[in-house]
Parts: structure tokens; sequence; C-alpha cells
């Protein structure tokens, strides 16, 4: 059984920056996969390498089974990649742009898919118009529709939603959430980790190059404190609920809650020790709280 | 081989939504030098016997246009590609690098036969004759764009800024178009300038091309078009090769 994406120990050095350092991991067929990491991590100079762009110093990358490399005709024709720049071609219309992206990959008469991507992307009525008065909205869809012209099974998302409104971001998810339903992998990486939340199932961190995390998204979330409560007392903290104690800031405590029913517990002990709560506050651990505790170098 | 076909077309497209500064300048611009160079001096030079000074010019300027607007366009629109990003677009298709390299070529071809026969027909009234030899005319300008054409892919692959482009397009292309025995035949030169043209191809091309309208030439027509031919093969194996191994596109 192959893999959707297989990255086997890739390396990838510019001059003293190891932009990739021994990545491995593998993206299975239907998946929605995202990718995080901050910039320079090496998400980018990764995605390039899947596509060709680049070339790996060391390892292995197959899509859909076909070596990157070796077989990059293959491996090229089931990939589709949005890439982050947004760049376009300023001589032609938008129909123009996608009939020729479909020739390079040498699909003719593509016009019944062209049409298709236009309704679906919000573009029928720019068909022919120049992509220089294209809005950067506009253009960005333009990108998606250009990577999907030969119906690529593995479609790679480098920060699709970054500059662009709310409206085309809801639209391009609701899309893309519907590539993925009818069977398409998908890898995304952004920089608002709510999307990669509420989209994706595995989630990859980056950083430095280097591969800090990769779990299912919600054992990533549990692995943190799912909950902290924080609370303002009127005395000390008894001692029996110091082993749930994370930190004090601010005058407040912060205790771990590792279920909701816990917090009835809490306050029962609180009573019991005749200690008043005068502010209290639950907090739900997201991806951004674990990204960013993986990011400074702590455990999640 | 439609990756190369659509390529081929896309390029076609780009200089002609761009016509009046891809194909119509370089026409208006060879008509003035015409108008001016003949003015001036049809009086005092003969270049080959019976041929008049006006009617010798025609050749090497639509040659010269033709060489310049070949390697102009495959190299301008590379670099612009490359600058603004979405080469990106030709790199994530599987397009071999015979394809990419012939689509560029071609469409380079097309453009300088498309501003050499502008150029041959605003200024046939000077007196231009009908070509004596149609098929070495043809060899001629087919070759000559060939070979600006291959030499630009490689200035536009290897450029990353505008500024170095214009850099070899105005120190190295521009020269050795206008030395090369345009606007005189290289036998009223002094014995080492003439001895320099030699060894500069686009001489060849010219020289070639004018053989094919006038039946004569500075050198024989086979000598040219062995150097010309040859500079187109080499050239082109390089190019290609150059390509295919990704040198500054595929980092």
């Amino acid at each position: 059984m192959t893999h959707a994406i297989s990255i086997d120990a890739v390396s990838k050095r510019f001059a003293s920056l190891q932009a990739l350092d021994r990545i491995s991991f593998t993206v299975e067929h239907g998946e929605f996969f995202a990718l995080l990491g901050p910039n320079g991590a090496g998400k980018t100079t990764l995605i390039s390498a899947m596509a060709g762009l680049s070339r790996a110093d060391n390892g292995q990358i197959r899509i859909m089974g076909h070596d990157t490399v070796t077989e990059a005709r293959d491996a090229r024709m089931k990939l589709g990649v949005v890439p982050q720049e947004l760049v376009f071609d300023p001589f032609f219309t938008v129909r123009e742009t996608l009939t020729f992206q479909s020739g390079y990959f040498g699909i003719r008469h593509n016009d019944a898919w062209v049409d298709e991507l236009l309704h679906k992307l919000g573009l029928t009525d720019k068909a022919n118009v120049n992509m220089r008065a294209l809005s950067g909205g506009m253009k960005r869809r333009v990108m998606v529709a250009q990577a999907l012209v030969h119906r690529p099974p593995v479609i790679v998302l480098d920060e699709p939603t970054a500059g662009v409104d709310v409206e085309l971001r809801q639209s391009l998810w609701a899309f893309v959430k519907e590539l993925n339903a009818a069977g398409h992998t998908i890898v995304l990486t952004t920089h608002y980790l709510e999307e990669a939340e509420a989209l994706c199932s595995r989630i990859a961190m980056m950083k430095k190059g280097r591969l800090i995390a990769l779990e299912n998204k919600d054992t990533l979330l549990s692995r943190s404190a799912a909950r902290e409560v924080s609370l303002q007392l009127s005395g000390e903290l008894p001692a029996s609920l110091q082993p749930l104690s994370l930190r004090q800031q601010d005058g407040r405590h912060i205790l771990a809650l590792p279920d909701i029913a816990k917090l009835e517990q809490v306050l029962s002990e609180l009573r019991l020790a005749a200690v008043e709560v005068r502010e209290l506050s639950v907090h739900e651990t997201d991806l951004e709280q674990v990204f960013v505790k993986l990011m400074h170098g702590g455990q999640a | 081989m439609y990756g190369f076909i659509t390529l081929f077309k896309k390029e076609i497209l780009r200089f002609w939504k761009v016509g009046f500064q891809t194909v119509m300048a370089p026409v208006l611009t060879a008509l003035l030098y015409q108008m001016i160079f003949s003015h001036v001096l049809s009086q005092h030079v003969e270049a080959y016997p019976g041929v008049s000074y006006t009617a010798f010019l025609i050749p090497g300027l639509a040659m010269m246009s033709m060489a310049q607007n070949a390697f102009a366009n495959s190299s301008s629109s590379l670099i612009q590609s490359k600058i603004t990003g979405n080469i990106v677009f030709l790199l994530l298709p599987p397009i071999s690098a015979p394809a990419f390299f012939g689509a560029y070529l071609l469409a380079s071809i097309v453009r300088g036969l498309v501003v050499g026969a502008g150029v041959l027909l605003v200024t046939a009234w000077f007196g231009l004759p009908l070509p004596a030899q149609p098929l070495w005319l043809l060899a001629f300008a087919v070759l000559g764009c060939g070979v600006l054409g291959a030499l630009g892919i490689m200035a536009g692959i290897w450029a990353d800024k505008f500024d170095q482009l214009a850099a070899f397009q105005n120190f190295l292309i521009m020269p050795l178009t206008f030395l090369s025995g345009v606007f005189y035949s290289i036998n009223s030169l002094p014995p080492l300038w003439r001895g320099v043209s030699h060894l500069n191809p686009v001489f060849y091309m010219i020289d070639g091309f004018r053989y094919g309208f006038f039946g004569q030439a500075d050198v024989s027509p086979w000598l040219s078009l062995a150097v010309v031919g040859g500079c187109f093969v080499a050239l082109s194996a390089w190019v290609m090769r150059l390509i295919a191994s990704g040198y500054k596109l595929r980092h």
C-alpha cells in the first residue's frame, strides 16, 4: 500500500543554513494534513522539494508512490501545488491562464473542468478579465484553480489564506473540504492555527528544519493540559489543591483541569478551607497554546 | 508534446499582445536607419559591384533586427517570469527540458522572422531586389534567429536582475550586431578589423543572409552556414543541458 506522500530522511542545506534536517513522515490517502511552523521553519523548502522546484541533498520523496526525482513526470502529474507567493502572468486573462496551465500538463480540451473550477471558485464572471485587473483575493483563487487543472489526487496549499479576506477564506475552505471529501489528499500550511485546528486531522510541526511534533490533532491537544482554571482567592491555595497548580500569574492561581468535572472538586476543597473565590475563569487549550509551547522548547 | 505546443503558443501570444513594442517598434527603427544611412551614404559607397548602398543596407538591417528581437523575445520573457515568480507555473508541470527549450526557441525564431519580414516590407522600396538564392536566405534567417534565441534563453536563465540582462544585451549583443557588417562590407575595413570581424558569428549570419539576396557576399555562404549552424548546434546543446540540470531554475 503506497502513501499519498512519503518523505524519508530528507535534508537540504543552503550555505550555512540547514533548511531541512532528516525530515521523515507520511501522509495517507484522503488525509487533511497540516504542516505548521514559524517563518523559516522549512515548510516551503519541504514543499518545493515535493514539487521538484528544489532538489533535496539527501533522502527520498514519493508522491502517490512516484519518486520526485527518478519518476518526476508521474510525481508531478499527481501533485497540485498552490505556491505561497501571489504570482501571476500579467499578459493573460483568467481563462487563458487556466487553459495554458492545462496544456503544460499535456491536457487538451479541458474547458468543461476549467468552467467547473471557475464556477466553484466564484471566478466565472472574471473568466475573460486580465489577471492584472484582479484583486489579490481573486488572483489567489486563480492560483488554486491552476493547481487543480490536472485533477491531482494530492493537493498542497502553502499558506493559501495569507492576506485574504474572511469571505474568501470561508469559501476557499468550503471548496477544499469538498475536494477532501471527494478523496483528495490535502496538505496545508497556514499561519491561522484555528484553520488547521478546524480542518485538519493530523498535524506536523516544524522548527529550524526539524520535525518537532507529528500527531493526530486530538492527541496533540490532549497532550497539553486540556483546560486551565484561573482563580483569584481571598486566601492561600489549600495544600490539597497544590498538585494541580501550574503557576501564579497576576495574583491568580492557575490550576490544571484534566476534565471539567474536576472543577466541582476544586470548588468544594476551597469551601472546606474557607477560601473565597473572587474571580474564576476557565480556558480551553487550543492549538495556538500547544504551538507556542512547542516552539519555545517546552513539552506540550 | 502538448506541453511544448502550449508553451510555444503562450510565448507567441505573449509577444503578439504587445505587438507595438515587439514588432512595430523594431520595424520603425530599421526604417529610420535605412532612411538616414541611405541619404547620407548612398552617393559615397558601393559595397558590391552593381549593388547600390541602399540595397546593400536592407538585408543587413533586416538580419540585425531579427537577431536582436529573437534574443529579446526569449530573454525578456524568461527574466520577467523569473522576477515576477510566475515561472513556477512552468516548473510545476512535467515539461521536459527539450520541450521547454524548443518552445522558447521556436517563439524567438517566429518573432525574429515576423520582424524581419516587416523590415523587408517597409524598406523594399529603397531598391531591394528579389532574392537570388531564397533557400540560403531562409536558412540564414532561421539559423540566425535560432542562435540569438538560444542565447536569449541562456541569458534569461542566467540573469537574476533586469540590470544583468541589460548588460548582456548592451555590452555583448549590441556590439556583436552593430560590428558585424550591417552598415558596411568588411572588405572595406583595415586588415586588423577585418580579421576581428571574422571572429564575430553575427557577421556570418548577415553575410549569408545578404548572399541570399545578391548572390554575392564577403565570404563563401558555405563557410557562413558552417559557422552559424555550428554555433546553433553547440549553443542549443549547452542551453538544453543547462535547463535539464535545473541551473538557476530549480534550487
